[in-house]
């Protein structure tokens, strides 16, 4: 066995070359499935936003399954819908994301896991990604039951899992979920060993 | 009906710079102070984004066409693999890279270094890898240039390289180097990495095989990212 490529960071500079504002909207075909909008901002240990990240989401679409071979359970693919997409943060370290509310799939053992989007982080300062996943706070029942929160003894750490509720808008419209990353400090979130 | 989940290896110790690395001044309030939370591994690590071959048109893994003219610089062909742990091939992959032009300055509105952009030279490029892993680039060489890390410090000459594997748990941002530079030796995001073999395998190698006369150096750089635990039926064969 070959020992893997070491990381570094994405550094300042790479918006021009890495930022498809398309790719932040996963839901731009019509897959099936509630249309919700995950929003948010990156701040550092100061407080500060992060104008310089780059986020990644990775999801099961709405049966709970996810566009890739290993994917063998027997739910339907939605061909509409690829699970990936790409934002960068603004000047006030803001990002949003259109998708699907993602379906339950299961862990290694068979357990249901919550509906949750895999999250990665890159910046300059991270020499290597942080990586974290986003569960929606109107699941209650299946966020009690779901492996990675329940192992986390923590109300704080599990709650920085977990995306809130916007109150919704006048006008209607998708349902918006917000979920801060703070990359250090009292409320930071929590990162994950994969 | 439970899914089988292969799990993927587990990374040597050494081989992954940390997140906390004073040296580099970005890392101070930007590192998590708190351990990482353990993952097993399941559907949601092990599957990952997919680009169709269609996705990249050749032209895309070309920098020196995508201007009016050529861009100054010392030319480079740049070839290599993506291979997993077990050297097997990472088919139809996005390889994304972008790098400075030849005087150490990039396209990007917040670069301000006092160095001439190149109106032929935009310096991103992308490329899907072929059956056996295999990708080539052509660019040119970029100059290093300087960045506020400490006084005086300077970048070594790198190229930026975003790839993604079979899974999420594959994803990888790198850089690439070339070999003799000077400024390996004082730069603190090459040296955060702790293994010296781990620091090496990120330096391109000169091959004069590749290279083609009176047009262009070559470069091989091969990246390796984690992929699934094998089984012991496949470390028999």
């Amino acid at each position: 066995m070959s020992a893997t490529s070491a990381s570094q960071t994405v550094g300042p500079f790479f918006k021009y070359a890495l930022d498809h504002p398309t790719w932040s909207d996963l839901a731009a075909d019509g897959p099936l499935g509630e249309r919700i909008r995950i929003v948010g901002r990156v701040l550092d240990g100061d407080g500060a936003p992060v104008p310089d990240a780059m986020l990644e989401i990775w999801q099961a679409n709405a049966a709970g399954k996810y566009a890739h071979d290993e994917d063998t359970q027997d739910k339907p693919l939605d061909p509409n819908f690829r699970g990936f997409g790409r934002a960068c943060t603004d000047d006030d370290g803001r990002f949003a994301f259109v998708t699907v509310l993602p379906g339950v799939v299961p862990d290694a053992t068979g357990a249901p896991q919550a509906p949750h989007a895999n999250l990665s982080i890159f910046a300059r300062g991270l020499l290597k990604r942080l990586v974290t996943r986003i569960y929606f706070a109107d699941h209650e029942r299946e966020n009690e039951r779901d492996p990675l929160l329940r192992s986390i003894g923590d109300e704080t750490v599990r709650a920085s899992l977990v995306a809130s509720l916007e109150a919704p808008s006048a006008a209607g419209g998708e349902r918006t979920y917000r979920f801060n990353v703070v990359l250090q400090g009292a409320n930071e979130t929590a990162f994950l060993d994969v | 009906m439970i899914a089988s989940v292969r799990p993927y290896e587990t990374e040597p110790v050494g081989n992954q710079p940390p997140y906390d690395f004073p040296a580099y001044t970005s890392t101070i309030k930007r590192a998590p102070k708190r351990p990482l939370l353990h993952v097993a591994h399941s559907l949601s690590e092990i599957t990952g984004p997919s680009f169709g071959a269609n996705w990249s048109e050749p032209s895309a893994s070309d920098l020196t066409h995508q201007g009016k003219g050529e861009p100054l610089g010392e030319r480079i062909i740049l070839e290599g693999r993506v291979l997993d742990g077990d050297g097997r091939p990472v088919r139809g992959t996005l390889l994304e890279l972008w790098q400075a032009n030849s005087a150490g300055r990039y396209t990007h509105e917040r670069d301000q270094h006092d160095a001439p952009l190149d109106p032929n030279f935009r310096g991103a490029g992308h490329a899907i890898t072929d059956n056996d892993g295999a990708f080539r680039f052509l660019t040119i060489k970029p100059g290093a240039y300087p960045w506020r890390n400490s006084h005086n410090a300077w970048r070594p000459a790198h190229i930026h390289f975003s790839v993604f594997g079979a899974g999420f748990a594959s994803r990888l941002i790198t850089q690439m180097y070339f070999p003799g530079d000077p400024l390996l030796a004082l730069d603190p995001i090459y040296n955060s990495i702790p293994d010296a073999g781990a620091r090496e395998r990120l330096i391109s190698r000169y091959d004069p095989d590749l290279s083609e006369s009176e047009y262009a150096l070559g470069y091989r750089f091969d990246i390796v990212l984690r992929g699934p635990k094998s089984t012991p039926l496949e470390n028999r064969t």
